[in-house]
């Protein structure tokens, strides 16, 4: 009697057991599905913001975008060589200016102010403006540069795109140093080492890597930024060296050239935008690579 | 393996250590007098430690977790001072210098003053780069000199075989013994004549633990050296004086082989024969 009773209690248990099973297993198809759903939603839009960016600018590509400047709009022909100039050297003057600065704040930040107020807020504030709209910083650079000086001028558009870039190195420099071991800075003073030295020979290297991977990718993100140049170095249509005049730069050209009416125009704005897009893919997994290998080590 | 066993072979290791024949009465190097410390939130980890490390003598520190042991080692050197708000009351004299001295010069008094840690922390450089590093602080030596140098320092630590052929490559791809020897050899570079280990074979396999042992006797005819220990049979075997602590007390502080023989309090018993800890 007992016996029956176990075994039937147990098959009970059994019984409820595979229905919890069960709806486990529903449950979980259920969820893998619309996470499988959810993904390809995704997928797709970039797939097709890809596809038609690579078909479109591919038949854009020729040697005169890369050696003629811009065609007034509605013209024929040109390139792209001035706005392709105007960025890179935007580009460049804005990481030299910003990343000794990030370097230096993000250093301060971990290494030298530790648990001070100060540190605190500066910490605040510097992700604050990470997350700044950088139509507001060019509106910033406009009032104390643009203004004054009386015109636009790439300078001003490379002070405003530096002012993007600083933030984004300064937490990445921040947040490099804070994984280095504290162990690593106290073997350094046990060998009698002074503090600036265990920064620039031990701990910097340590975080080598890492700080790259963060200006490279402060590169990606002020490489296709156009609210700041609006107000700062405008656009040029010819070519210009001069900093102190307004510069042609890809995002712009995109910009003026896309919501033109004639063929041409469309041409070339498909042009820098598949090159600003492959530009960004590049500096990407260059950063990828870079912070990988640091993983792996 | 248990207790008694393990009891016996403690002991055996002391009888050992003994008849290695190194004199055990060397002149006093550092003298630590009444010393206290406290963490930057006022918790008084160590409440008023008084003993003596002598030259060419191993002197090893045990006691459970907390007890204060590497907090002690790390007053020697003064590392602690790399994080404000802890302090530390007392004098701790480095022949016959107090190096606690609000004026003391750090970065000479650790080039004197050597530390191992417990994990190994190699520099992110190539392992001749690690060693040159040290000596490169405060001597300017010609290239000849210095590979003369970086040699002795590899064999002295037994890992120039070792590493003799990939002088050049980074010392992050050593294994973690050889690592922790690197270490050992880079402190040693720099000609201190006190070295402070913490722990420094408590993350190594059996083997690694073995060559770091062997290295410290080796060591110990040269310098004074005070070492960080939760292993007893290390204990017993590398030093020839023994500190035992507990809740940041300085409970019993003998020649080795009494602390592990004869203990004079119950509670030093209790901990070198494993009852508690």
């Amino acid at each position: 009697m007992a016996t029956t009773n176990t075994a039937g209690s147990a098959d009970l248990n059994r019984g409820a057991a595979s229905g919890l099973a069960a709806r486990r297993k529903t449950g979980n198809i259920v969820a893998l599905g619309l996470s499988i759903v959810a993904t390809i939603f995704g997928l797709f839009f970039l797939a097709s913001i890809l596809i038609t960016l690579l078909v479109q600018g591919f038949s854009a590509i020729s040697p005169a975008l890369f050696t003629e400047s811009l065609p007034p709009l509605g013209g024929d022909g040109g390139g792209l060589a001035n706005a392709i100039f105007g960025s890179v050297a935007m580009t460049v003057v804005a990481i030299v200016i910003a990343t000794p600065i990030g370097i230096l704040a993000g250093t301060y930040l971990t290494e030298y102010s530790k648990g001070s107020r100060l540190s605190e807020v500066a910490k605040f504030i510097n992700d604050v403006l990470l997350s700044a709209p950088s139509i507001i910083i060019g509106l910033f650079v406009y009032t104390i540069l643009v203004l004054p000086i009386g015109h636009f001028s790439a300078w001003s558009g490379a002070v405003a795109l530096g002012i993007i870039a600083l933030p984004v190195i300064n937490r990445t420099t921040q947040d490099m140093l804070g994984l280095v071991p504290s162990a690593l800075r106290e073997a350094a003073a046990a060998l009698g080492t002074p503090r600036w030295k265990t920064m620039t020979h031990v701990i910097y290297r340590a975080a080598r890597s890492g700080i790259v991977t963060g200006v490279l990718l402060a590169v990606a993100r002020i490489s296709g930024e156009t609210a700041p140049l609006l107000f700062t170095a405008l656009n040029n249509q010819f070519w210009s060296t001069d900093m102190g005049q307004p510069m042609g730069n890809l995002p712009n050209v995109i910009f003026q050239y896309a919501t033109a009416a004639d063929a041409n125009s469309q041409r070339i704005a498909w042009g820098a935008a598949l090159l600003i897009t492959v530009t960004i893919l590049i500096i990407n997994i260059i950063a990828r690579t870079l912070a990988g290998g640091k993983q792996q080590s | 393996m248990d207790m008694l066993n393990a009891t016996a072979e403690t002991r055996a290791a002391v009888v050992a250590a003994n008849q290695t024949g190194i004199p055990v009465d060397q002149p006093i190097k550092l003298e630590v007098k009444d010393v206290h410390f406290f963490y930057a939130n006022g918790y008084e980890a160590l409440k008023g430690i008084n003993l003596q490390l002598r030259d060419k003598t191993v002197t090893a520190f045990i006691g459970p977790s907390g007890c204060g042991k590497s907090t002690l080692l790390r007053i020697l050197n003064r590392i602690y001072d790399l994080y404000p708000g802890q302090r530390v009351t007392g004098e701790v004299l480095l022949d016959g210098h107090n190096i606690l001295d609000k004026n003391e010069d750090l970065n000479r008094l650790r080039s004197r003053i050597g530390m191992v840690f417990q994990k190994p922390t190699p520099f992110p450089m190539s392992i001749y780069e690690n060693i040159a590093f040290g000596i490169r602080l405060y001597e300017k030596i010609p290239k000849s000199e210095m590979d003369g140098r970086v040699e002795a320092a590899l064999r002295k630590a037994a890992l120039w075989d070792e590493v003799k052929e990939k002088i050049n490559q980074s010392g992050l791809g050593l294994s973690g013994g050889q690592q922790q020897r690197l270490c050992i050899a880079r402190a040693i570079a720099v000609k201190p004549s006190v070295l402070l280990l913490d722990e420094p074979a408590s993350a190594l396999d059996p083997i690694s633990t073995a060559k770091v042992e062997e290295l410290i006797e080796e060591l110990a005819s040269d310098y004074c050296i005070a070492i960080v220990t939760h292993n007893m049979q290390q204990a017993a075997r590398a030093s020839q004086y023994t500190a035992f602590m507990y809740l940041g007390e300085l409970i019993e502080f003998n020649r080795t082989d009494n602390i592990f023989t004869a203990p004079a309090n119950k509670r030093t018993q209790d901990y070198v024969t494993g009852r508690f800890g």
